[in-house]
């Protein structure tokens, strides 16, 4: 019993981390005013240059730093479209989803002798060393280092938001750009800001999983996570502990299906309706206990200056 | 300052555009590529092969077949060629655009171009077609089908599984249920019976399919319920989902066993052995067939041990030398039509009963 509880707490960890830094991402944008689609893209964008980078300088901390980097090269040119040319910001969320997946594989090709899936690479360590708990029901709980990392993220970015004066003004663009541009906010910088800080996020989110949860990047290791983090935005209500709590419930429902699913389990509940334990739970917990969930003001609308 | 940020955002689009568009473009001199074409080569039959989604370096089905057609090019002289798919739309449109170039025979693989090919092999009666991993009930007279008795890897390395765990508990992941997977699965657990039987032991085989071949976060959840469940090796047939599999047997240090391809590469010290499906093995057999004239239109060719076509690798430090001999055996026992490992789970009950 207690095995399986502390495996479940382990799988619920290691399933939401990348969907955590996903959905961080979404919260950043979107409390902005920048709807942000495009996490899926930006994220395996991310998977891919984590891989490579810890591949060719055998050090992963540099992959995830370099795949928070190329996480914002992507945001930028949704920043761009969306902001400078006042594009409609889901079309350009679209375009990202269809460009990051593609540009992954066209330069894991050209990095990796035309195969579409990188070597093994070195991971990121665990949380308490290699091989802690080793051989006990604790070894669940030694997970990645990635899962704390996406903790503090979510703390330092409710933090900014709701209580220093960057936040405010964030939030501020978000809801009401043109009162925020007559009191000499900068929207356009803001914005820029804020968009690429989504990428950067987005990018940890892939990084979380081809450098903690597998080792090497191939063209499945991101497949809908960013459309899930997306939900859990909504889901959260567009405030980074919502979010954090969405994909934690998301990961927990998976743990639950994987744990008591197995020939071996005492549950004999098909395969197949287990796996839409994670999907209905979701149904039931937004109908039930979230309630209306309301977006910024200005979410997904560009701000034309002097515009009424 | 606004016209240069066009300019850049267009180039990156364009650049973008190529990227992505030059998959369907046919050629022969593409990846490492054996031979010249203007070699003493007598092109006169014309294979070509349309992947599917995977792409033709997805270092499994599509990259196997195009090694085939290789070999095929460099032994008999055919002139090849490949089409990738990037999406499903792109199968029917590649299969025309071979049809136009006018190849003798075209290949599609795998099961996820079933009807693409059925309708192409129907629309062209003069073209030959071939699939790799699909049946069908009616075979068209110029389609043949060629599929593997993946049971019979399986098989081998479940007796592998029984004779090297020492918890006596094993483990399977699948991907989606099907009678594909259920070939593995079935005879991985009739392999695991026939080796606990010869070892005078119970082994325990716990099963469970993760609903996915690309969710490989699910496959190491399992996996790692397994090994902390008291499995030390599990063996997976979940595409993608297995990559997860393998990490967790790497994380737990336990073992896992890889399908289709040798997948040592992935973790040398943690996965045992692999159930290998020749793909390249068959493709260029099944279309030296062809090219000789041989009508196997309209027919379902199986592949397993027999035709050399699935098997276990021969790298085996990890089991040890007696254990391989011991399967290599096994192996010869299947050959000769001895030993016919089950792909059903009605052939599975037999098959346990059988052995008691």
């Amino acid at each position: 019993m207690l095995t399986s509880i502390l495996l479940l707490v382990g799988i619920t960890m290691m399933y939401s981390t990348p969907l955590v830094f996903g959905a961080l991402g979404g919260v950043i944008s979107e409390r902005s005013g920048v709807i942000n689609i495009g996490i899926e893209g930006m994220m395996t964008m991310g998977a891919l240059t984590a891989a490579s980078v810890s591949y060719y300088t055998g050090n992963p901390w540099l992959g995830f730093l370099a795949a928070g980097a190329a996480g914002a090269a992507i945001a930028l040119l949704h920043a761009i479209a969306s902001i400078t040319f006042n594009a409609d910001q889901t079309i350009s969320g679209i375009a990202i989803n269809l460009l990051g997946p593609g540009f992954a594989l066209f330069f894991c090709r050209l990095l990796f002798d035309n195969a579409a899936m990188t070597p093994p690479v070195k991971t990121l360590p665990k949380l308490f060393g290699e091989n802690a708990f080793h051989g006990t029901p604790a070894e669940s709980l030694n997970v990645d280092v990635t899962v704390l990392l996406a903790l503090i993220a979510t703390v330092v970015i409710w933090f900014v938001l709701y209580k220093t004066k960057w936040g405010l003004r964030i939030r501020s663009v978000g809801e009401y750009p043109a009162a925020a541009d007559t009191l000499g906010i900068n929207v356009t910088r803001t914005r820029y800001l804020c968009v690429l800080m989504s990428g950067v996020m987005a990018g940890f989110g892939g990084a979380s999983m081809t450098l903690a949860i597998i080792s090497q990047f191939n063209q499945t290791a991101i497949s809908g996570q960013g459309f899930i983090a997306l939900a859990a935005v909504i889901f959260g209500k567009w405030t980074p502990y919502g979010a954090y709590g969405a994909c934690m419930l998301f990961g927990l429902a998976q743990a639950l299906t994987v744990v008591l699913g197995g020939s071996d389990s005492s549950v004999t509940l098909p395969s197949q309706i287990l796996a839409m334990l994670p999907y209905v739970l979701t149904i039931i917990v937004l109908v039930l206990f979230v309630g209306r969930s309301v977006a910024p003001k200005a979410d997904g609308v560009p701000y034309e200056k002097g515009e009424r | 300052m606004k016209k240069i940020l066009a300019l850049l955002l267009a180039a990156s689009m364009a650049m973008s555009a190529t990227a992505c568009s030059s998959g369907a473009a046919t050629s022969s001199a593409a990846p490492a590529s054996s031979g010249e074409t203007s070699s003493v080569a007598k092109a006169d039959f014309k294979v070509s092969m349309v992947t599917d989604t995977g792409g033709v370096n997805d270092q499994s089905f599509n990259q196997l077949s195009w090694e085939g057609l290789q070999k095929l090019k460099a032994d008999n002289g055919a002139d090849v060629s490949y089409a990738e798919s990037k999406q499903e739309a792109d199968y029917a449109t590649n299969l025309d655009k071979a049809v136009d170039d006018e190849n003798n025979l075209i290949w599609g693989v795998g099961f996820a171009m079933g009807d693409a090919i059925l309708n192409a092999a129907k629309a062209n009666p003069d073209v030959q077609f071939a699939i790799v991993d699909n049946a069908y009930e009616e075979t068209p007279s110029n389609l043949t089908a060629v599929v593997f008795r993946a049971q019979e890897p399986s098989f081998l390395v479940g007796y592998i599984a029984a004779k090297t765990t020492k918890t006596n508990k094993v483990g399977f992941v699948g991907g989606v249920k099907s009678d594909v997977i259920d070939q593995f699965e079935y005879g991985y657990k009739a392999g695991v019976a026939y080796g606990a039987k010869e070892m005078g032991k119970t082994v325990e085989v716990v099963a469970q399919y993760a609903e996915s071949f690309v969710d490989s976060a699910k496959g190491k959840a399992i996996a790692s319920k397994m090994f902390s469940g008291g499995c030390d090796i599990v063996f997976h047939a979940a595409g993608n989902v297995g990559t997860g599999v393998i990490e967790a047997a790497k994380e737990a240090n336990k073992y896992a066993i890889g399908v289709d391809k040798d997948q040592a590469f992935l973790a040398p010290n943690n996965v045992l052995t692999s159930a290998l499906k020749k793909v390249d093995k068959a493709v260029e057999e099944v279309s030296k067939e062809i090219m000789d004239g041989k009508a196997t239109g309209g027919t379902t060719i199986s592949l397993g041990v027999k035709e050399e076509a699935a098997g276990i690798p021969e790298e085996h430090k990890l089991m040890g030398e007696e254990t391989y001999k011991a399967a290599a055996a096994l192996q010869d026992q299947i050959k000769d039509g001895k030993l016919v490992p089950p792909a059903s789970e009605k052939d599975y009950n037999t098959f346990v009963k059988n052995l008691k």
